[in-house]
């Protein structure tokens, strides 16, 4: 096996009785797009909380680029690289598009202890924030405040934030969920640019995007992985198709 | 107080690029005011009153810029205002009367009280923040009431204003008038370049949505932390001016009620633009001031007996004046402004 960039070794929460992620094995290689799917309620936001530590693991392990971080906070993790998009959209809805993107220029350039001099008009932040925007599309709407966007620009904007950390790893919860029809092939038009240049784990129920992008594909059942494998063998196996693919979608 | 601190004047984004003539105006009016005050024949009065208006507006902006940019209720700000008396007050009594030593050791007094507070009740969120504060300021409070060294409950009279440089001119009312408004205005200045830096951006953007902000890579406490030190130093600054306009020290400085007051001036004025504080900070002194005369003027259609009473139980009517701003003009003053000069 090809070295990994993210390991997960034996990772479990429990909420009361319920283990909602249990016993979690994966590796994601550098430079794959790992799919990650499975019914509502399997578990797979809260393992991104786990793996972007968001939500403390109540045992195993992650380790990231050869690192144990499975005991750091959130921030320190997105330092290392590690960026991660919300299934429900979390920005700064008062702050102008430019400005959610140029705030994570800002956390990775220079201190920001600094207390003379306006933010907003810091070239340097805002033209690399301004490259993000492009690239997922939504350049011409910078000046908007983030809150009266509409939901898939919202959406686009999330992943915009995520680029701009700079991550070696990008963990997206459900990027798609309720962006139009446009809205939704641009997303994965700029998803597949990515693919190769950074390393990411998408959480997806679009069926077609997530076999038309994956690289490898992880099946998430009760907390469970099931099976992890190219798409079309994931397609074909019976255990997948019985516990998931056979009753959500039709192939 | 969650509904309380996220209710936010415009995109604060795109406020910053407009200029407002406001600021200009406000500090325009306190320059001319002496002017005015010399006029009018009851010079002291007017001045007094005039500095202890722009001494709690300059502790009410300090709080400002921690509950209005940093969505943190500190219920126990009074604190510091007590910290800056007491420093003036204490060293004076022990022969240390130069401001330039005072007022270092004052503002060190309030940074360091700040930063123990602070990463303490910083660790809580919500209403625990909010008691936290108010009972570090009780402590203090009570520390105060209990020196009997320092007169206690009662309090202590300065000797004289504070020396600046071994010069009395503080004596003199213009000149502690003048000191006051540089104060204010410096205060003002670093308050406003303070919240358009990075670090203010950070601080505000951390009030927006804390969770975002540590996914993008910033770790919220030491910004917080150092903008509730910042905030405790002015709030320290306006005690030392407060003791040497008041020329007496007292536990009074720092009660619950003063903490409660300085919130509300700053919701009154209106939240997270600095100088709402300012203005709200002026709206409740002269209120608190005039409402009797003005009571007694506008009940004209009463009986004496009647008039008489309303003028002496003017805080009944204070007290619900207050509730009508807060709740009928939304953003407080500033917002009432707004959407006049909006049409
Ligand atoms: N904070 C929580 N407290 C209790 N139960 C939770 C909590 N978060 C998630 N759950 C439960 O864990 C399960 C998995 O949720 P989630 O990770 O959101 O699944 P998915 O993203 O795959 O739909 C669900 O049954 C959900 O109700
Ligand atoms: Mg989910």
């Amino acid at each position: 096996m090809a070295d990994s960039l993210l390991e997960l070794r034996s990772l479990r929460k429990t909420y009361g009785a319920l283990f909602v992620t249990d016993n979690v094995d994966l590796s994601v290689r550098p430079g794959e797009l790992h799919a990650v799917i499975g019914p509502n309620g399997a578990g797979k936001t809260t393992l991104i909380h786990q793996i972007s530590g968001l939500v403390r693991s109540d045992s195993g392990q992650v380790l990231f680029d050869g690192e144990d971080i499975t005991h750091l906070p959130m921030h320190e993790r997105v330092r290392r690289g590690l960026a991660r998009s919300f299934q429900i959209t979390s920005i700064l809805p008062a702050f102008s598009a430019l400005e959610n993107v140029a705030l994570a220029v800002q956390a990775r350039s220079g201190s920001s202890f600094r207390f003379f001099g306006n933010a907003a008009r810091e070239e340097a932040l805002n033209d690399a924030a301004m490259e993000c925007l492009n690239v997922v599309g939504i350049g011409s709407r910078a000046r908007v405040p983030a809150g009266l966007l509409s939901h898939g620009e919202k959406r686009q904007l999330e992943l915009a934030i995520g680029l701009a950390t700079q991550p070696k790893l990008l963990l997206l919860d459900e990027p798609l969920a309720g962006t139009g029809h446009e809205e939704s092939l641009r997303v994965v038009e700029t998803l597949q640019s990515l693919k190769g240049r950074i390393t990411i784990v998408l959480i997806e129920h679009d069926m077609d995007a997530v076999f038309s992008l994956a690289d490898r594909v992880s099946v998430l059942v009760y907390g469970r992985v099931i099976a992890t494998d190219k798409p079309e063998r994931i397609r074909a196996n019976e255990e997948v198709r019985a516990a998931y693919l056979g009753e959500e979608e039709s192939l | 107080m969650a509904e309380l601190t996220q209710a936010r004047a415009p995109s604060m984004s795109s406020a910053v690029a407009r200029f407002d003539p406001l600021p200009v105006f406000i500090f325009a009016m306190f320059a001319a005011a002496p002017f005015l005050a010399s006029t009018s024949g009851a010079e002291g009065y007017v001045l007094s009153l005039l500095t202890r208006v722009m001494i709690f507006g300059l502790a009410a902006m300090s709080l400002d810029l921690i509950l209005g940019y940093g969505a943190l209720v500190s219920f126990g700000h009074a604190a510091f205002f007590g910290i800056g008396a007491y420093t003036v007050g204490i060293m004076a009594s022990h022969g240390v009367e130069d401001a330039l030593i005072q007022v270092p050791v004052a503002l060190a007094a309030s940074a360091f009280f700040a930063a123990v507070t602070g990463a303490i009740s910083l660790r809580t969120k919500g209403v625990y923040f909010i008691m936290i504060t108010l009972a570090f300021a009780q402590m203090l409070y009570f520390l105060a009431s209990s020196l009997a060294a320092y007169g206690g409950d009662d309090g202590l009279t300065l000797s004289t204003r504070s020396l600046v440089a071994g010069s009395d001119f503080l004596e003199n009312d213009f000149a502690l008038y003048g000191t006051t408004l540089a104060c204010l205005l410096g205060a003002y200045m670093l308050s406003r370049s303070i919240v358009k830096s990075r670090f203010g951006r950070v601080l505000r953007g951390t009030k927006e949505n804390t969770v975002r902000m540590e996914a993008i890579g910033f770790q919220p406490l030491p910004f917080q932390l150092t903008a509730y030190v910042i905030s405790g130093m002015m709030a320290g600054l306006a005690g030392c001016l407060l003791a040497n306009q008041a020329e007496f020290v007292s536990p009074a400085f720092m009660t619950w009620q003063r903490s409660g007051e300085l919130i509300f001036m700053v919701v009154l004025g209106g939240l997270g633009s600095l100088h709402g504080a300012i203005i709200g900070a002026a709206v409740f002194l002269l209120l608190e001031e005039f409402l009797p005369e003005i009571l007694h003027a506008a009940s004209f259609f009463l009986n004496d007996e009647l008039r008489s009473r309303l003028s002496e139980n003017w805080q009944m009517v204070f007290g619900p004046i207050l509730i009508l701003i807060v709740l009928f003009a939304r953003g407080g003053v500033l917002g009432f402004i707004r959407r006049g000069s909006h049409g």
